[in-house]
């Protein structure tokens, strides 16, 4: 077992290994990174990463590894991080995740690897988040490249529909099955969610194409400006431009709106186009960049949920130069989706967060520009069919929120384009595609579809968990052949 | 990479560019678009598709200069290149023979109509097409617009061509129902400036004639994931880029149309300032990064197009 070797190595006996303190992440200081759009965490510095991974210990079931969705080989990297082989330890991670510098940033690590971590039962676990973003922006930094053998051909061709997530880590699979790999993206850049959604000052976009040319390295190809179901269908892929399978991994890119009234006034957005103005389109940075967005600057900002997508949005407007950054969701601080170091960092950099509280109307001026929002506070009643409890308004509890602009981000859902575009494509009643859990196949031969567009909106890794289904699962049809 | 092979000008800042987009012009339909991004620091801007020519794997665009971008575009000429165009996107036009069609197309939306009275004449529809423009230099395709109907209208609003007036009289007078000269018109499209699209909606309305208008609200992406270009159709909201951009007009909210393409007002008259006082260094840029982009592409695209063309040859044959 040439892969523990250097842990074996380790001097330390187990019970000094567990009182050394997890290594802190040093971050930017919140008074300035509150007006800057620069990356937050700052990533640990080799010998803090050499430091973390000695307080492993190197359990013999590691249950870190089966709380990670894509089924990393945790133990084996932190023994070669421990051991300094730092490139080693990142072509082992990319064996099973195609996209480290990216989990390591944006994975809700505490209720994965490391809620698994058997030393987060008396202390902190093992920082393995930290530890996979520092191998990979070491790889990164240091120019070279610790990429996975690659199969010889196989004469297959695959189309993945959709560059986010779900669509690389299946295309980082199947390119090292000797599988040609063309992934189709509807818009002009390649990441999905990673670069319309997630913003610069947690994901940088600079790391989301690193990471794509790395897959380019391995034989990817890409083609943008593409929205299969429109340009080109599902059927002409396969049998005009010769393509074996498909993979559908669109995501659910359509926002869900309120659904009260003013919601067309001028200032209220959906998360999906503040974020995708801001992050995609740089319009943080007009006039430099073409693109605009509303003018934040002392204006007073709402945003509507309680999940990553609101947080995201709340931070970039208070970094956009909002006078008052509010986040308004209608449960309580306990029922948020959005991960606990989001709700930490946003508090710190100033956010107001408004629990209990829900839009009923959004109010205008007579030119129609959005001057506020009446709210109606909440209390939480019985648990509803998820067993969350269900927010039920306080009858006369109305109250108006003053605001310039307002941005909705309580969810998103299936884009219809594809489903519209091929008639014998099975959906259920909210247009998700119907999908073998297993398989992932759906009721059209040959054709697969996973991520979001099969679950509705999840995590990052969680669809990098269905890419990797999804080219396991194509490359045994393709070997196989038979469908049934 | 969208390379323009040809670019003229039409009328008064009003440019014609026929660009290079195969998978685009294989599939688009009358009354469809596409989202074009000039350069790596340009906006997305939504333009409807004029003409395709499937087998040279061009389409046309024709471009009315209102902002930077579009001032940008029409600064271009044959052998430049646009860095992102896709589509076509929307819906297309709902063809079929109404008996009666009456086309009513304002200033460069003349560009975007054309396509649609089109494939309405070839359905068999008798097509009346009202064109109208500011003044005689902004008239634009007059041969076009009559070789796609039957009965063609020019009104400009000075009088310098054509009759003098606005659409919508020329309009009123055709359909009118009193003593005159009442014409039945089973059917009619408005496209062109959202004032001039409303008028349409209040003639036609009362005497419940099938009215269509063409939506050119503000959209970034285009396919349906922001609701940047949601516009109201009584109290429900539709996203113009999936659910149009077609609607019909007896149920449009003009006002709330018009309120909302109004929001970027002022960063718009910035930008455009600031691209004409740098036309010149703007151009020289757009030109390098491009030609940049074109030498760091050129491998993989004819990689890429070779096993496209293998594939297809096989499929054909």
């Amino acid at each position: 077992m040439p892969d523990t070797e250097p842990l074996l190595a380790n001097p330390l006996p187990l019970k000094e290994r567990m009182q050394i303190p997890r290594v802190r992440m040093p971050e930017l200081d919140a008074q300035v990174r509150a007006h800057s759009f620069e990356e937050v965490n700052q990533g640990l510095a080799a010998s803090g990463a050499v430091t973390e991974a000695t307080r492993c210990i190197a359990c013999a079931k590691p249950s870190c590894q089966l709380d990670c969705p894509v089924g990393v080989k945790i133990k084996e990297i932190v023994a070669l991080i421990y051991a300094g082989d730092f490139l080693a330890a990142a072509a082992k991670m990319r064996e099973d995740n195609a996209l480290p510098a990216i989990t390591g940033r944006v994975c809700p690590q505490e209720s994965q690897c490391e809620g698994g971590c058997v030393i987060g039962k008396k202390g902190r676990p093992v920082a393995i988040g930290n530890l996979e973003r520092f191998i990979a922006d070491f790889e990164r930094h240091s120019g070279q490249l610790g990429l996975p053998a690659i199969a010889p051909p196989t004469g297959k061709s695959i189309a993945i529909v959709g560059s986010g997530p779900a669509g690389l880590s299946a295309a980082g699979d199947l390119i090292q099955k000797g599988h040609r790999v063309c992934v189709f993206e509807a818009l002009h850049e390649l990441g999905g969610v990673l670069v319309y959604g997630i913003p610069e000052f947690r994901l940088p976009k600079s790391i989301v194409l690193e990471e794509v040319n790395n897959l380019r390295r391995m034989g990817v190809e890409f083609e943008t400006n593409v929205v299969v179901g429109k340009s080109v269908t599902l059927d002409e892929l396969m049998r005009v431009e010769g393509y074996d399978a498909i993979f559908i991994a669109t995501g659910a890119g359509l926002p869900v709106f309120l659904g009260v009234p003013g919601e067309h006034l001028n200032g209220v957005y959906s998360a999906n186009e503040f974020l995708t103005r801001t992050n995609l389109m740089r319009a943080y940075k007009f006039p430099e960049f073409d693109q605009p967005i509303y003018d934040c600057r002392s204006r007073d900002v709402i945003v509507v949920g309680g999940g990553n997508t609101a947080m995201d949005a709340v931070r970039t407007a208070r970094r956009l130069g909002a006078k008052s950054a509010t986040l308004v969701y209608r449960r309580s601080e306990a029922e948020m989706p959005a991960r606990a170091e989001e709700v930490k960092h946003a508090r710190e950099e100033g956010i107001e967060f408004r629990m209990l509280t829900n839009p009923a109307e959004f109010l205008g001026d007579e030119k129609g520009w959005l001057t506020g929002a009446r709210c109606v506070r909440m209390e939480l009643g019985e648990p509803d069919a998820d067993g969350r409890r269900r927010p039920v308004p306080i009858p006369g509890s109305e109250f108006i929120l003053p605001a310039d602009v307002a941005i909705i981000g309580v969810g998103t859902t299936a884009n219809p384009l594809i489903q519209s575009t091929t008639p014998d494509l099975a959906t259920n009643k909210r247009n998700y595609i119907v999908a073998d859990p297993e398989t992932l196949r759906t009721s059209k031969r040959g054709v697969f579809a996973g991520g979001d567009i099969v679950t509705g909106g999840a995590t990052v890794i969680l669809a990098m968990g269905a890419g990797r289904k999804a080219a396991k699962a194509i490359d045994e049809y393709l070997k196989a052949g038979t469908w049934e | 990479m969208f390379r323009i092979v040809e670019a003229r000008t039409v009328g008064l800042n009003i440019r014609q560019l026929t660009v290079q987009a195969p998978r685009i012009a294989r599939k688009q339909r009358p009354g469809q678009f596409i989202i074009l991004r000039v350069h790596a620091m340009g906006e997305r801007i939504p333009l409807t598709i004029k003409s395709a020519d499937p087998a040279a794997g061009t389409i046309t665009i024709v471009v009315q200069a209102v902002g930077k971008t579009t001032s940008l575009l029409n600064c271009l000429e044959t052998g430049d290149s646009i860095l992102d165009v896709v589509g076509p996107l929307g819906h297309p036009s709902e063809i079929k023979n109404y008996g009666t069609a009456l086309i009513v197309a304002g200033s460069v939306g003349t560009a975007m109509a054309l396509p649609t009275a089109k494939a309405l004449k070839d359905a068999g529809n008798h097509v009346i097409f009202i064109e109208g423009a500011r003044s005689k230099d902004m008239v634009i395709f007059e041969d076009e617009v009559r070789a796609a109907s039957h009965e063609a209208y020019i009104l400009t609003d000075d009088g310098s061509y054509g009759e003098q007036g606005l659409v919508t009289k020329k309009l009123s007078d055709l359909v009118d129902n009193g003593p005159g000269a009442g014409r039945k018109i089973d059917f009619v499209l408005a496209v062109g400036p959202v004032p001039m699209m409303r008028a349409v909606a209040h003639v036609t309305a009362p005497l419940g004639i099938k009215t269509m208008v063409s939506l050119n609200s503000i959209m970034v992406d285009g396919t349906g994931m922001c609701g940047g270009c949601r516009v109201l159709l009584g109290n429900q909201s539709k996203f113009a880029c999936v659910d149009g951009p077609e609607f019909d007009a007896s149920q449009v909210n003009f006002e709330v149309l018009m309120q909302r393409n109004a929001m970027y007002r002022g960063q718009e008259c910035q930008s455009l300032k600031a691209f004409e006082e740098h036309k010149q260094e703007q151009l020289t840029h757009q030109r390098a990064s491009l030609a940049h982009k074109e030498k760091q592409t050129a491998p993989q695209r004819a990689q890429l197009d070779a096993v496209r063309t293998t594939s297809e040859e096989k499929h054909n044959a």
